[in-house]
């Protein structure tokens, strides 16, 4: 079996979001940056995969430029065999899918993320399934492989539901499809020599266009209030807040 | 220019959320024709007029009563077709926000999901998208003619506007081929408020000890009519199911008033609810960085102030 893991290159959860030039720009100054979360999700599901079924084949990809090859580099020390680097600013959805499935094409299985953590689209998953024609799933807590029926568990509104489709197919995973893996020191030498492949992106023509990017309105000071005064935090709640 | 709206429902009945949708397509000022699959009454179908829809297009198929993610994309981009929509409308969710992006495919349109307010046409047709998991906000410019809009909760009050609605029986050839994927089973929690529709989000911690003290946070969320939450901790150590789990991998939640019991506010748990409109914090812990992002804080014991709180709720009713 052939997997396809698609991989984001995304500020650590901790980080501090500024913008630059003109808030035309996301701030890298002091950011580190890390594999998506649910991409690491996905990707640990696919080594165990991997490690359970011999024969089988887990390519990382990821859409980014020369700034991403520390992360990707970072999957292949997992146990990814190699790798795939679309030259290219992964700008929005759309886009990214459509690279995404210039290479997806002989994949058994696409696993990614439910979402980045930056642009949280949340869809690429959805669009690499229908520019390829196969079933996409997300977001999948539970995968399981029976002869070509891929057997899922996927989280809906206030609960789950079980689906069943045929391979190929693309799946957003998120936890707790598999428990994240740590690179060992053995990973990470042979990562170093692992095939990663530069490619040109595929001509898109922008649907969107970010014009601008903005922060939240700075908060106003907490108000404390007596834990021996319960009376006034409802009457704050109803009267001041106006949430009751 | 014509909006359709995709108005999901969950037995039978219309989701709180899409009647946000049909609300902030009625906000946009343009005709307004909302798209219901699936069994449903026509009480419900009736109700999407006082929202703002002048038509509802229902395809009445049993078939259609589980959501199956890619029939839906195929109807939805029929009846775009059909009636001439420019733009369609969806309220986020495990089977709206797929469904949209399939759409767009298939109708080369510009997607934005995680929408927060009205589009603004000054300048192009541009949409304020949460980005950053709620740290940041991008507004983007949706520059093909077709438009599909995947809104957060909030970026509409689902107000009342009166007026009438014609509901038309609307039938579409469904295509086998695309049930391609088969809903084996639904495990749902039953009567709960849904965490990612209450107005107010009852949430605890680490600082609730264990899963046996959860019945004073519920006694809580029941004099609020809340819906329960928890944090990441929790639900890893199996005190509390992972769909209730709030933060940056778990549930986003956007409600009304959001009360954290016991949780110290790691940067992670904030992402999840920084879209919230007024965050309460109990801790015993004056030093929880979670304060320095509340509205309303009170340093304390959980089993102390909670009982309190709950019986200062229910002299209020």
């Amino acid at each position: 079996m052939k997997i396809l893991v698609c991989i984001s290159h995304v500020p650590d959860t901790t980080s501090k979001i500024n913008f630059i030039d003109n808030s035309t720009k996301f701030d890298t100054n002091g950011v580190q940056f890390i594999i998506g979360p649910y991409d690491d999700y996905a990707l640990a599901r696919a080594i165990e995969l991997k490690e359970a079924n011999a024969g089988t084949t887990v390519t990382v990809l990821n859409v980014g430029s020369a700034d991403t090859e520390p992360t990707i580099r970072k999957a292949l020390a997992i146990g990814a065999d190699d790798a795939i680097r679309v030259n290219a600013e992964p700008t929005d959805s759309f886009f990214v899918a459509s690279q995404i499935a210039e290479h997806a094409k002989g994949y058994d299985l696409v696993l990614m993320g439910r979402e980045s953590i930056d642009y949280n689209g949340g869809v690429v998953h959805a669009m690499v399934g229908e520019l390829l024609g196969m079933p996409s799933v997300s977001p999948v807590m539970k995968l399981e492989i029976e002869g070509t029926v891929v057997k899922m568990s996927r989280e809906i509104e206030g609960g789950k539901e079980s689906v069943e489709a045929n391979l190929p197919l693309v799946a957003g995973c998120q936890e707790p499809i598999a428990e994240w893996k740590i690179p060992n020191m053995r990973g990470i030498m042979s990562a170093r020599t692992k095939p990663l492949k530069v490619v040109e992106p595929k001509a898109i023509e922008a649907t969107v266009k970010v014009q601008k990017f903005e922060l939240p309105a700075a908060k106003g000071a907490v108000k404390m209030i007596s834990a021996d005064n319960v009376a006034e935090l409802v009457t704050r709640l109803k009267t001041e807040a106006k949430v009751l | 220019m014509a909006t359709l709206v995709f108005v999901e429902t969950a037995e039978g009945k219309v989701r709180k959320t899409s009647l946000e949708a049909v609300a902030y397509a009625h906000l946009m000022g343009a005709g307004v024709t909302a798209i219901v699959l699936g069994t449903t009454s026509q009480s419900e179908l009736e109700s999407l007029g006082k929202y703002g829809a002048q038509k509802v297009l229902h395809v009445a198929d049993a078939k259609l009563d589980h959501g199956v993610i890619q029939v839906f994309a195929s109807v939805l981009t029929k009846a775009m077709q059909d009636e001439n929509a420019d733009v369609l409308v969806l309220a986020n969710s495990s089977l709206g926000t797929p469904v949209a992006a399939k759409v767009a495919v298939k109708v080369k349109g510009s997607f934005a999901s995680n929408v927060v307010e009205l589009p603004s046409t000054t300048s192009g047709f541009v949409v304020k998208r949460s980005i950053y998991t709620g740290k940041a906000f991008s507004m983007v410019e949706m520059k093909n003619p077709k438009k599909i809009i995947v809104i957060k909760k909030n970026a509409a009050e689902a107000k009342e506007v009166g007026g009438t609605v014609q509901i038309v029986p609307y039938n579409v050839a469904l295509n086998e081929a695309d049930f391609n994927t088969k809903i084996t089973a639904t495990e749902k929690a039953t009567g709960d408020i849904l965490l990612t529709e209450a107005e107010i989000v009852v949430s605890g911690g680490r600082g609730m000890k264990g899963p046996e003290n959860w019945g004073i946070l519920e006694a809580l969320a029941k004099a609020l009519h809340a819906a329960t939450g928890c944090s990441k901790p929790v639900s890893d150590m199996g005190w509390r199911p992972h769909h209730e789990h709030v933060g940056q991998t778990g549930v986003k939640v956007a409600p009304q008033l959001y009360i954290a019991i016991g949780i110290s506010g790691a940067i992670q748990h904030l992402a999840g609810v920084n879209s919230s409109k007024c965050i309460v914090v109990i801790n015993k812990d004056a030093d929880a960085p979670f304060f320095k992002a509340a509205d309303y804080g009170i340093v304390g014991d959980a089993f102390d102030v909670l009982p309190k709180l709950t019986e200062a709720i229910k002299s209020l009713h």
